[in-house]
């Protein structure tokens, strides 16, 4: 009697977490189910043969792409000294990493400009250099970094986490330097976190609207004028409506799940590996 | 020779402080204490993971406080194996070699000799998550021993283990101490383990060497409580020396006097080892100064030996043969006596 009344009120927790669950789900898919399958495939040929969109999307990705290697070069490093060592100022730099996720993106571009914009300290720097951030392909690249960043810092940092550091001691008293222990045994075990944070921040990167607007609107990407993908699309809906900002917005979302499909699967095969 | 001089190593909520040891080139050495009492950070205090705040650690009269670990030469096997997950056995054992620059011809030569010497010959294709814990227990020796360290450091290299594999582990050990004659640190909180393996073990509390000396001389002398305790002596007694007899002393246990031979005359500690208590049905005359008649509280089967609790004044733990047991045909509640002579006190 008592088993059955205690399946009985499991069932019922079940059935309403389910039902709860599931249109938590479909709020998710059904949006970008409609959007992919509302476009004729003709209409999506024409719209992604349309110079302004192809030199677009080859932009935001570019740039992305871009933010994400720097993001590597310079966030490997600091998730790896976040997992690993204790300093004077830890809390602050780790409050600082989850900056850009809380404040809103076009303040975040507004902010970037006073420090990079060609009468700041590090746009004067840059200028000297040659590069200049305002309306320029740099100026989307720092945007989506900084806006970015969180994604690939964090997932690091949790794959340096994961792996035990006796393994990296043992290393050490093996005979390896901590460049080695670092290159041989931290790195390729954090790996698999460290591609997955990255293809967040590629994502992440290439759909930002905000911190780009402000920064780099329209800007020269090898000679053709273009501005990145959403602001694309949100110009064709505020120009044109709804119906002329959808191929577009559809090719946008379709590349976006077929790259993130792609890792997945690529992610997955090296785990089962 | 190990010299190990004022070592004090500061963990911010924890210290190890004062350590002074001295370990002979081959000599087997354990370390022993409760969790927390600091013997891993020893361990890896001298392997170089943990930085010296004061004091010395000279290999040979080479100076190697401030070396950093891969400079050290020592090898360290932890309790959880650590094999490093995206490497076959194979390549976990090479690692050290390769780092070191070996030639390939002479890493497959070494490997061949330790897994040899280590039984895993078999093992080598195989990754880390396809082992049992005694076969990862196995290349992770392999692993810090194809290095031919100066020391070898085992951090509890048997408590991961079911009791079989310890077992056989165990001779392994001693095996490859044997042949390989490297000298071995090894740290446990299991005093048996430490009395069959240990040629020297010192005894570790709260950060500081509480005793040090062969397993034997701890398990007969131990110098305060806590190393009675550890020690597995079963019997400690607080006691007053009562009344003195040229060398022989009679100490009030609270509810129990026994003889010993002390030139101690006040307030003592005795301890009194299990094996050394003879138990009887009946009182018998012998040379043994300790005669004390008591009721049998409990019986604990151990396997082929029990410890038999009797209540003679004070609770004395006995220690006698299942075999033995069945010929006296005791049982709980029956009167027995113990015996046992002055000399078999240690008194502290």
């Amino acid at each position: 009697m008592g088993l059955k009344k205690k399946v009985k009120k499991t069932d019922v927790m079940t059935l309403v977490f389910v039902i709860l669950g599931f249109s938590m789900a479909l709020f998710i898919a059904g949006p970008i189910i409609k959007l992919l399958f509302s476009s004729s495939l003709g209409t999506l040929q024409t719209a992604l043969l349309e110079k302004t969109v192809y030199i677009s999307i080859l932009m935001t990705a570019y740039s992305a792409a871009f933010a994400t290697v720097i993001g590597l070069i310079f966030g490997v490093p600091l998730a790896y000294l976040m997992a690993r060592k204790n300093f004077f100022g830890k809390r602050i730099v780790e409050g600082l990493i989850d900056i850009p996720v809380v404040i809103p993106h076009s303040a975040a571009g507004i902010a970037l400009l006073f420090v990079f914009g060609s009468r700041f300290l590090a746009g004067r720097f840059f200028k000297i250099l040659g590069v200049s951030f305002f309306n320029s392909i740099a100026g989307v690249i720092i945007a989506m970094l900084f806006v970015s960043i969180p994604f690939l810092l964090n997932a690091a940092r949790e794959g340096f986490e994961s792996v035990d550091v006796r393994l990296e001691k043992v290393a050490r008293t093996l005979g390896a330097s901590s460049w080695q222990t670092f290159f041989r045994i931290s790195l390729p075990l954090a790996w698999r976190s460290i591609l997955s944070g990255c293809i967040m921040m590629w994502a992440r990167g290439a759909s930002e609207f905000g911190a780009v607007l402000v920064l780099a609107y329209h800007v020269n990407f090898f000679g053709n004028y273009a501005c990145v993908t959403p602001i694309l699309v949100a110009d064709r809906f505020n120009s044109f409506g709804l119906e002329y900002a959808r191929p577009v917005t559809a090719i946008v979302i379709f590349i976006s799940l077929a790259v993130f499909i792609l890792l997945r699967i690529f992610l997955r095969r090296r785990k089962a590996k | 020779m190990i010299e190990i001089s004022g070592l004090k190593v500061d963990l911010g909520n924890f210290a190890l402080r004062d350590i002074d040891l001295q370990i002979e080139r081959g000599e087997y050495f354990i370390v022993l204490g409760p969790t927390g009492a600091g013997k891993s950070v020893l361990l890896e205090a001298i392997a170089g993971l943990y930085p010296v705040l004061e004091g010395k650690i000279i290999i040979d009269g080479r100076d190697i406080t401030e070396l950093s670990p891969e400079k050290r030469n020592i090898g360290i096997v932890y309790q959880d194996y650590s094999l490093f997950p995206h490497m076959s056995a194979a390549e976990n054992i090479a690692f050290g070699l390769k780092v070191r620059k070996t030639p390939g011809k002479k890493i497959k030569e070494k490997i061949d000799y330790i897994a040899a010497m280590t039984h895993i010959e078999d093992l080598l294709e195989r990754k880390p998550d396809t082992l049992s814990g005694g076969e990862k227990q196995k290349i992770a020796l392999a692993r810090a021993l194809v290095t031919d360290p100066d020391i070898l450091l085992l951090d509890e290299p048997l408590s991961a283990l079911d009791p079989s594999t310890r077992e056989k582990m165990r001779y392994l050990l001693e095996e490859l101490h044997r042949e390989l004659k490297v000298t071995v640190i090894h740290v446990t909180h299991d005093f048996e383990e430490a009395a069959v393996l240990g040629d020297r073990v010192t005894v570790i509390k709260s950060g500081v060497i509480v005793q040090t000396g062969s397993p034997d001389y701890i398990m007969r002398h131990p110098k305060t409580e806590f190393v009675a305790d550890f020690a597995l002596t079963r019997n400690v007694f607080k006691g007053k020396v009562k009344k003195k007899d040229g060398d022989y002393a009679e100490i009030d246990v609270s509810g129990a006097t026994i003889r010993v031979l002390t030139d101690k005359k006040e307030d003592v500690m005795l301890s009194l080892r299990p094996e050394e208590i003879i138990l009887s049905r009946n009182k018998f005359i012998s040379t043994a100064r300790n005669c004390l008649k008591g009721i049998v509280l409990e019986i604990s089967n151990r396997g082929s030996y029990s410890y038999i609790t009797v209540s003679a004044g004070q609770d004395f733990v006995c220690m006698v043969t299942n075999t033995a047991l069945d010929e006296l045909e005791l049982k709980k509640n029956d009167e027995a006596w113990i015996v046992f002579k002055a000399s078999a006190v240690h008194v502290f």
